[in-house]
């Protein structure tokens, strides 16, 4: 079978992956997103293995929920980024400097 | 090695290498199939650690309906990728010293064994009996029955969210104000005017034939 720490060493290199993708595209706004998928899929990777190694089923009640809440937030999120691409005609998220943050 | 442990890796290389392409390519297309490679391949790693139902759930709701969706939003919008990628070496050496210490940090933690379970065996194998979605649902509609109804409560008011922002008025539209139509009242659309009877002219006297 496979060990438990194989799992958390691929949860995390895909975690990094995704950190560092979000410092590469950091002017697109839709892979921004993307990125945001995939960190949720290496964190719901260590929900399964500890759930499954530890024989407690709820840490794949959570991995349930996550999915849940990052399928609204995917939806809102393209939505906004629908309307912020109707207003500004660009995704660039450097061309967001209303409120000068 | 056992079969599994080789699939495992087989699939652990696949999920690593398509992340990075991800991440990588210049375009959202190409990212967004190759973000649907790792959801695919991390389902297959779910499923050989036994968590069956959570893997078919990862295609059916990623893959059929958020990838999707993120798949025509990306096709509609008319991108200009250029300019997004201008300027993006000025990030990259923080960006690598960045993922390098959240390699370290949560590799040094997995290994250091003060998890308080033994790390480095598998789980013991699941009877052929067992079955992972009856599990889930009894725990899911029994214990968490109220957050399962909050979930879906979330959903909605997602649906509503992104329905209501992304709608717009066109100007041409023809359609029915049903409000106005319930509050009219009947000054507005009658009037009445008072005529007063006028005795018509007598008829002019009929031309005698000649």
């Amino acid at each position: 079978m496979i060990p438990l720490n194989w799992l958390l060493l691929v949860s995390a290199v895909l975690f990094a992956i995704s950190v560092a993708g979000m410092f590469i595209n950091r002017k697109n706004l839709i892979l921004l997103l993307m990125c945001v998928e995939l960190l949720l899929l290496a964190v719901n990777f260590n929900f399964v293995a500890f759930s499954r190694y530890l024989g407690d089923i709820n840490g794949q009640i959570f991995v349930f929920f996550v999915l849940t809440v990052a399928a609204a937030e995917s939806a809102i999120g393209l939505a906004i980024l629908v309307v912020l691409f109707r207003e500004r005609r660009s995704i660039n998220v450097e061309d967001l400097s209303t409120l000068k943050g | 090695m056992e079969l599994v442990q080789i699939l495992f890796w087989v699939f652990a290389a696949v999920l690593a290498a398509s992340a990075l392409a991800m991440i990588l390519v210049k375009n959202p297309v190409h990212a967004a199939l190759l973000l649907v490679l790792a959801f695919f391949t991390s389902a297959a790693i779910w499923l050989l650690i036994e968590a069956e139902f959570l893997a078919v759930v990862l295609i059916l709701v990623y893959v059929g309906a958020v990838m999707v969706l993120f798949l025509f939003v990306v096709m509609m919008l008319d991108i200009n990728v250029e300019e997004l990628r201008a300027r993006v070496t000025r990030y990259a050496l923080l960006g690598g010293i960045v993922t390098g210490l959240v390699v370290f940090e949560l590799v040094s933690v997995v290994w250091s064994r003060s998890l308080g379970i033994d790390v480095t065996v598998g789980a013991t194998a699941q009877p052929a009996e067992y079955s992972n979605t009856a599990e889930l649902g009894k725990v899911l509609y029994t214990e968490f029955v109220y957050p399962f109804e909050l979930a879906a409560v979330l959903l909605l008011i997602a649906i509503v969210a992104a329905i209501s922002l992304t709608m717009r008025k066109r100007p041409n539209l023809k359609q029915q104000d049903i409000s106005a139509q319930v509050a009219v009242r009947r000054e507005d659309r009658v009037r009445i005017v008072k005529v007063d009877a006028v005795k018509p002219d007598a008829p002019a006297p009929e031309e005698k034939a000649p």
